[in-house]
């Protein structure tokens, strides 16, 4: 009797994550699933939590758990340092990258999936994630040879008796970088957007008396929303977290936040600085996608 | 005359199809297939169409899939164009003329809604793009939603939490809110299940009456072509075979497959003999009596089942008979339909239950039919 009750205080006790817990002890499905929740648990849960603890260390030390310090957060904001500037880099970066790909690839999508179909468009879609194939670094160095003085361009312009533009190693190159790398993952999620819309509306719109522009704004655009929300989510993300871009193309011209996270960890040896920094950039992205996403209303966009 | 050529001379482009089509009376002909032709990759798709529809009248294109009335519809709607030939609206030809630029408008199979917008929003999405304010929109909206019997609650609800019916009345609500003179309906009914169907049929006609519109309707099955239309055109491998009231489709058909296409039917291949002789080779040694026609070539009786009569003892005598062995009998409700066997030809026959004689399958039973209740025809 008195075991009983205890138990039952117990289960309510625990609550929801017994219940969650149940659920995966009992349920095959949930059995099954034991392995991924092992490996989320080592591989992205645990090292979170070790920058997390990181974060709140005393600077200059090995061991976390021990200390408890908002010295490394005071040290990102106190102006002090250029960390602040560093991140106002990364973020402008990652929004003018999503801006100008979101640009660039609607019209891409649009065509694609007008001449080749809504299936075929997709699978050509993936081609363009072949250069993804060739390491990212090699790719950056790449275009070094490509726009360095006597390099390609600038070679092939003097032997026509002009001269290449001076652009290499500047925050437009970094840019640039960016926009060429993520340029897949902007494209996919907007073709399969774009696929998603009927053809049957947008004659019907037409025939309703819509023009052209109308009919894209009022029709086309908000039903491939979601993919383009998805593409601009990823870049935006992607693009904040680009690091050989401005190591590589931007030769250290100017330093996004990625750079000084890398440094920290690395060269200076200050790894709770590092975490700190690594943290509020988390909380900044996540701040900002969260607003983007409650700005926009997906489920009146989806419409269902 | 002489006015009617100086505003022609005036300003053809001025005028828009939108207002020639206003000016039409009743009755006339509002829409003119000037042997309209298309080819997609050089396969003839329609060949040589002709056709007028008159204004304010319910006319339906029926076909089997295939036989190009779809291709047809979109060339009156302005999203594809005849390859040769002419589409002539109120003297005018239109056949160039982009889809929103037409006073016609289309009911879409799937109807086409748009799922990111309400009830409300899809009906009055025409009347926006026209530059409408937005109260007088949402009162003719409502106006709209009356017409078509959506309850005024649904304004605000989600088109894609609609059923089925409900959808098809938004697009039609919608389509009357562009206030086309022509409604185009692409088979809008066959993916919404018989019983709701026949309602919906109802309505569609109903609505036809109220709204003074032309409607142009097209569809595979015959019997709602028949049951809706003020007239029906048949269409075969892109070829229209008949034009003509539903009555005159059913009683006077032009050839076998008009007359196989609309409703079950005997056919009997019969050719002349003699003058006024004619024999039918699913009869041996039977001569046939056909109904003076004034044409000696051999050709095809068509025998509709409900014309045929048991000859029971005592019966008024026929024109012809024939002796059947009875092999299946289908109930139908308010008919019953026999399958009969005369020979190695198959017969169709239908009673109403209270006058079935008692015929049960396995009997053997003589049919006739009067030379008046065969129709002739030669292809």
């Amino acid at each position: 009797m008195e075991s009983d009750s205890k138990a039952a205080s117990a289960v309510k006790k625990a609550g929801a994550f017994g219940q969650w817990l149940r659920d995966v002890v009992q349920t095959q499905g949930g059995r099954c699933a034991i392995p991924v929740y092992i490996l989320l648990l080592l591989g992205f849960i645990a090292p979170l939590v070790m920058v997390l603890a990181f974060a709140f260390a005393t600077p200059r030390t090995f061991t976390a758990f021990t200390s408890f310090t908002l010295e490394n957060f005071i040290h990102i904001f106190d102006g002090s340092s250029s960390v602040l500037m560093s991140y106002v880099w990364a973020l402008a970066f990652a929004a003018l990258a999503t801006a100008i790909l979101t640009v660039v690839c609607y019209p891409v999508a649009v065509g694609m999936v007008r001449i080749f179909g809504r299936r075929c468009s997709m699978v050509i879609s993936v081609l363009f994630c072949f250069p993804l194939f060739v390491s990212e670094n090699v790719r950056l160095y790449g275009w070094i040879l490509f726009f360095m003085k006597n390099g390609i361009l600038d070679g092939t312009l003097k032997m026509l008796g002009g001269a290449g533009p001076d652009i290499l190693y500047t925050p437009g190159m970094i840019l640039f970088g960016i926009c060429y790398t993520y340029l897949p993952y902007m494209l996919f999620p907007i073709v399969l957007g774009v696929a998603l819309v009927p053809q049957d509306l947008l004659t019907a719109a037409r025939d309703l008396g819509a023009s052209r522009f109308r009919t894209w704004r009022e029709i086309e655009l908000p039903l491939a929303m979601p993919g383009v929300l998805i593409g601009m989510l990823i870049t935006f993300v992607l693009a904040a977290g680009a690091i050989s871009e401005s190591k590589i193309l931007g030769g250290q011209s100017v330093v996004v936040i990625t750079n000084d996270i890398d440094i920290a960890l690395t060269y200076s040896q200050n790894w709770p600085q590092g975490s700190a920094m690594a943290v509020v950039l988390m909380i900044v992205i996540a701040a900002v996608t969260l607003y983007a996403f409650k700005k926009i209303d997906l489920e009146k966009i989806l419409g269902r | 005359m002489e006015k009617a050529i100086m505003q022609k001379g005036r300003a053809p482009e001025e005028e828009s199809a939108t207002e020639l089509a206003k000016e039409i009376k009743p009755g006339d002909t509002i829409l003119d297939l000037v042997h309209v032709c298309r080819d997609f990759d050089k396969v003839k798709v329609i060949k040589d169409v002709s056709l007028q529809i008159k204004k304010d009248e319910f006319f339906t294109l029926v076909g089997p899939s295939g036989s190009g009335k779809t291709t047809i519809l979109k060339m009156l709607a302005g999203m594809d164009q005849p390859t040769s030939g002419d589409i002539v609206l109120g003297g005018k030809s239109i056949s160039t003329v982009p889809p929103d630029k037409r006073p016609t408008c289309m009911v879409f199979q799937f109807l086409a809604l748009f799922p990111h917008m309400t009830v409300g929003e899809n009906i009055e999405f025409p009347m926006k793009v026209k530059g409408i304010p937005g109260d007088k929109r949402c009162d003719r909206a409502y106006e709209l939603m009356q017409l078509v019997s959506l309850p005024e609650s649904y304004y605000k609800k989600n088109v894609m939490k609609c059923s089925g019916g409900e959808r098809q009345r938004v697009a039609i609500a919608r389509a009357l809110a562009y206030d086309p003179e022509i409604l185009l309906f692409d088979e809008p009914l066959s993916a919404i299940d018989a019983k709701l169907r026949k309602t919906l049929q109802k309505e569609l006609k109903e609505l036809h009456a109220r709204s003074g519109k032309t409607f142009i309707y097209i569809t595979h099955s015959l019997e709602e072509a028949m049951y809706m239309s003020d007239r029906v055109g048949v269409l075969c491998n892109g070829q229209l075979k008949q034009v003509g009231t539903p009555s005159e489709i059913y009683n006077h058909p032009v050839s076998r497959f008009v007359a196989s296409f609309i409703g079950d039917t005997n056919i009997f291949k019969v050719g002349m003999t003699a003058a006024g002789s004619w024999a039918c080779e699913d009869f041996p040694g039977m001569q046939i009596k056909v109904a003076p026609h004034g044409d000696d070539r051999d050709g095809y009786l068509v025998v509709r089942p409900e014309n045929l009569r048991v000859m029971y003892e005592g019966a008024v005598p026929a024109d012809n008979v024939i002796s059947c062995h009875v092999r299946n009998a289908y109930s139908m409700g308010s008919r019953i339909q026999y399958q009969l066997m005369s020979g190695k030809k198959e017969i169709m026959l239908e009673l109403t239950p209270r006058h079935d004689h008692g015929i049960k399958p396995g009997d053997t039973i003589s049919l006739g039919w009067n030379a008046d209740d065969a129709i002739f025809v030669t292809e």
